[in-house]
């Protein structure tokens, strides 16, 4: 500022400085109505609202996918002895306690479900974002070998996971398989993408 | 509000006349709607008329169900009380009808009634709820004064009850002129609701019908004080600031 | 050296920021004189700005699809945050931009800022008025409304009055037999990225020009013919930068206030801005009753009505409607006058542009408006909107036409030495 020594140098600071100021606060509460607008749409919370899933006809040993945010998501009714199989698959599994937090605090650590007859996960693999194949069947039919005790296998790149969606050891998966929240409405519906209430 | 109100006023001075004509486009007066975008039970009422009413044959389909939320209504209550069809809250208001089917059954496919408000205009869309009237020479046995040879029937007769058209001759000084003739609506027959209570619930409607034209409205004005406050201490500033550094050059 | 200095010095070895700096603000020196009509320049340059900004983030979300675009507009007024917003940003931002270079180019006439050294300062902004009609028409057709259907179908059909070549080349502009999907996608290929691109370049070229020869000012005389012999800076020039960027601030932030009076409390502008015919979906089978370009394009608009069919061709409604925007390239070399400015041009040249100026407002509101809206006249099938559409074109082009002699024979007074106020 050529003039800042000028006597009145003071006042053309402060005016200067506050109009700047002013007018900084101006350009950033402009800004945010264009940086709001990029945020998900009305359509596409709408579209990612809970979902509600009537799961009397699944029968155990079954599972069915339904659509949430546009994810897979995987409901499996377990029967008892895939659940026996769980405990057994403690050694094999790289987290067996759940540590890392991926499933809602209200679900069992070890089986990661509400009630433990019902699975529900996300179906993305935590390696890269395929979907993992379901590989229920316990043993050689599996395909996987004769120690197989069920779960879920990646096709990319060949990451498997057991009957509560916990990856193995050694695989190219970090981590186990996330579970949305989900909360039951009855004994028969459940509401994917809501805590319980 | 009622700078607002002033505001809007002058700014439809200053623009001038043919718009005001343009908006109108026949030749009836319309009448002024008595519509207040605040009155939240009025639009309640109006969202619960539109749904009861216009949903089934009308959609409006840029409009969410959960946008309700706008006049002070949770999910649940839009759930119980204004939703039939659909299952989910966050759903646009469409309806079932397909748009062939509607051809065939009204000659023309329903106009989608989201943003009808918005090239309608409230007026006329107040004036012309309120002027139907029976004429056997039409398929649905209606005519409206401000539409005339209008598809929809009169929906709402029931609540109105049945209007005639009647054709005045004044005589004397207007005669002298060509004769002219005045027509005039006559309750023939009385609905469930009185004349005033019609009005009320037309003007409800209506109210309804600009707040869903454009939802964001409210939300617009306030945003608008607010940055014309803003600016008005911005002009301070800059201001002073434009007489500081131009002492250099008087 | 300071870390700020060094930096400076770093960047001035490898490109011209100082020097640039310097001759486009701060060691630019613009006469001391300017008054209200100065401001519209640089809000020009702000709606430039506003526009494609705000053009970007509705691009995020616009469909160019005949069967989605309306559809996609009333989502970005509902279903995008703030996206209303930004839409009734663009919206507004269209037509303020004319308002704005409608005054920018009613100072150059005023001021006579056209005139030798500065005509090609004039020409590109001539250029940039086409380009901005052009850029105004394309993004009219995109919210896939009425108004934006039937005046595309309206403007691309005066292209078949050309002879010989006309249908083809309307049908070529549309890619289609009617305004369609095709139309609607190429027009938003021009909105958002051709014109766009070409207006950047020629506000360029327009400021380069204007900072080449020096800005003019209210007097109309040059402030480099008396320049401080030991400095060289026009005695009656001050810098840009401070003097008229605080000053040019003062008039953004007044503009602003007009701005979001508009967006915020009455975007549709009584119809004017957003036609309320365009909230009814664009349906080829049923045009509105009556329709009208947007206000900036109606005194041209008018013009094109004015003119009757002959030889049962419209084509000279064209050509009059197009001389009607090209005829004010050749000012600079229709104005015979010794002075600039119309504070000592004389009486003449004074009653012509106020002349001219009613006729291009009459005109603008007669193409608003239906050319029966008037009546007839008594005994006669000549309606009356003709009639004054007619008079006041001839008057329009008399304005230009009569030019070189009534400038040359005005009673002109004289010019002072150094600027006045």
């Amino acid at each position: 500022m050529a003039n800042s020594s000028s006597p009145s140098g003071g006042k053309r600071r402060f005016l200067l400085a506050a109009t700047s100021v002013v007018g900084g606060i101006g350009a950033v509460a402009v800004a945010v109505p264009f940086v709001r607008s990029m945020t998900p749409s009305a359509r596409a919370r709408a579209a990612g609202a809970p979902v509600e899933v009537d799961i009397s006809k699944v029968e155990p040993g079954m599972m069915i996918t339904v659509e949430w945010r546009g994810q897979p998501v995987w409901i499996v009714h377990r029967t008892a002895e895939m659940l026996a199989n769980i405990p057994k698959m403690n050694d094999r599994v790289a987290d067996p306690e759940s540590s890392q937090p991926l499933q809602p605090a209200y679900v069992n650590k070890e089986n990661r479900a509400i009630k433990p007859d019902y699975l529900v996960l996300v179906g993305i693999c935590s390696h890269l974002g395929c979907s993992p194949t379901e590989k229920l069947k316990i043993g050689a039919d599996s395909g996987l070998g004769d120690d197989w005790l069920g779960g879920f296998y990646c096709p990319c790149h060949g990451s498997k996971f057991d009957v509560a969606g916990r990856v193995l050891k050694g695989m190219p998966a970090p981590v186990n398989l996330k579970v949305p929240p989900y909360t039951f409405l009855s004994d028969s519906r459940i509401l994917i993408g809501q805590d319980k209430s | 509000m009622n700078i607002m109100r002033l505001v809007r006023r002058l700014a439809v001075l200053a623009f001038l006349a043919p718009a005001v004509a343009f908006a109108a486009g026949g030749h009836v007066a319309l009448d002024s709607a008595p519509i207040d975008q605040h009155d939240v039970a009025s639009l309640q009422r109006g969202a619960r008329n539109f749904v009861s009413y216009c949903l089934n044959c009308h959609s409006a389909q840029y409009m969410r169900y959960n946008r309700l939320a706008d006049l002070g209504l949770t999910d649940q209550q839009i759930k119980d009380n204004l939703m039939f069809a659909s299952d989910k809250v966050g759903d646009p208001m469409t309806i079932a009808m397909r748009a062939k089917d509607a051809k065939t059954w009204f000659g023309a496919q329903p106009p989608d009634l989201s943003v009808i408000a918005r090239s309608r205009g409230a007026d006329w869309l107040y004036t012309y709820l309120r002027s139907y009237y029976r004429d056997e020479s039409r398929p649905t046995g209606w005519n409206n004064v401000v539409f005339p040879g209008v598809g929809m029937p009169h929906v709402l007769w029931e609540l109105q009850g049945q209007q005639d058209l009647e054709v005045e001759k004044h005589e004397g000084a207007e005669a002298a002129h060509g004769g002219h003739a005045a027509e005039k609506l006559v309750l023939a027959e009385p609905g469930k609701l009185t004349p005033k209570q019609y009005d009320a619930f037309v003007a409800d409607l209506v109210n309804y019908l600009v707040y869903m034209g454009e939802p964001a409205r409210l939300q617009r004005v306030q945003i608008g004080i607010l940055t014309l406050l803003f600016l008005g201490v911005l002009f301070v500033f800059a201001y002073l600031l434009k007489k500081e550094y131009w002492k250099d050059v008087h | 050296m300071s870390k700020i200095a060094a930096l400076t010095q770093w960047i001035d070895d490898r490109f011209p920021m100082t020097s640039n700096w310097k001759a486009h603000l701060t060691e630019y020196y613009a006469p001391k004189n300017f008054n209200f009509w100065y401001y519209f320049g640089s809000l020009a340059l702000l709606v430039l700005v506003i526009q494609i900004l705000s053009g970007i983030f509705l691009t995020m979300h616009y469909k160019p699809d005949a069967s989605q675009a309306f559809a996609s507009v009333e989502y970005i007024m509902r279903d995008v945050p703030s996206g209303w917003l930004v839409r009734y940003i663009h919206s507004t931002g269209a037509s303020m931009f004319f308002v704005v270079v409608y005054l920018h180019m009613m100072r150059g006439l005023l001021y006579g800022s056209f005139r030798k050294p500065r005509e090609l300062v004039w020409i590109f902004g001539m250029l940039i008025y086409l380009c901005l009609m052009a850029e105004a028409f394309f993004g009219y057709l995109l919210p896939w409304g009425q108004m934006s259907y039937w005046g595309a179908q309206v403007i691309v059909n005066l292209f078949s009055a050309v002879p010989f070549v006309g249908e083809d080349l309307s049908v070529w502009i549309r890619g289609d037999y009617v305004v369609s999907d095709a139309t609607l996608n190429r027009f938003f290929a021009f909105h958002v990225i051709a014109i766009p691109l070409v207006l950047l370049g020629l506000v360029a070229a327009h400021i380069l020009a204007l900072h080449e020869v020096g800005s003019n000012n209210p007097d109309g005389i040059e402030i480099k013919k008396k320049k401080d012999p030991k400095t060289g800076i026009p005695l009656d020039g001050i810098a840009f930068h401070p003097y008229y960027t605080v000053k040019d601030i003062v008039g953004v932030v007044v503009f602003l206030m007009v701005f979001s009076v508009i967006i915020f409390f009455m975007p549709e502008v009584g119809g004017y801005f957003l036609e309320y015919n365009n909230f009814i979906p664009a349906d080829p089978l049923k045009t509105p009753p009556h329709i009208a370009p947007v206000w900036y394009f109606t005194p041209y608009y008018a013009m094109l009505r004015a003119v009757p069919a002959m030889l049962g061709s419209q084509f000279p409604g064209v050509i009059v409607m197009g001389l009607g925007v090209m005829v004010f390239f050749l000012l600079p070399w229709l104005d015979r006058g010794k002075v600039k400015s119309i504070r000592y041009r004389g009486p003449k040249y004074k009653i012509w542009l106020t002349l001219f100026v009613i006729s291009f407002v009459i005109l603008a509101w007669l193409g608003m408006n239906p050319t029966d809206f008037l009546g007839k006249f008594p005994g006669s099938t000549l309606e009356m909107a003709t009639f004054l559409a007619r008079v006041f074109t001839v008057i329009y082009f008399a304005f230009f036409v009569l030019m070189p002699w009534y400038t040359a024979t005005d009673k002109e007074k004289p010019e002072p030495e150094r600027v006045t106020g």
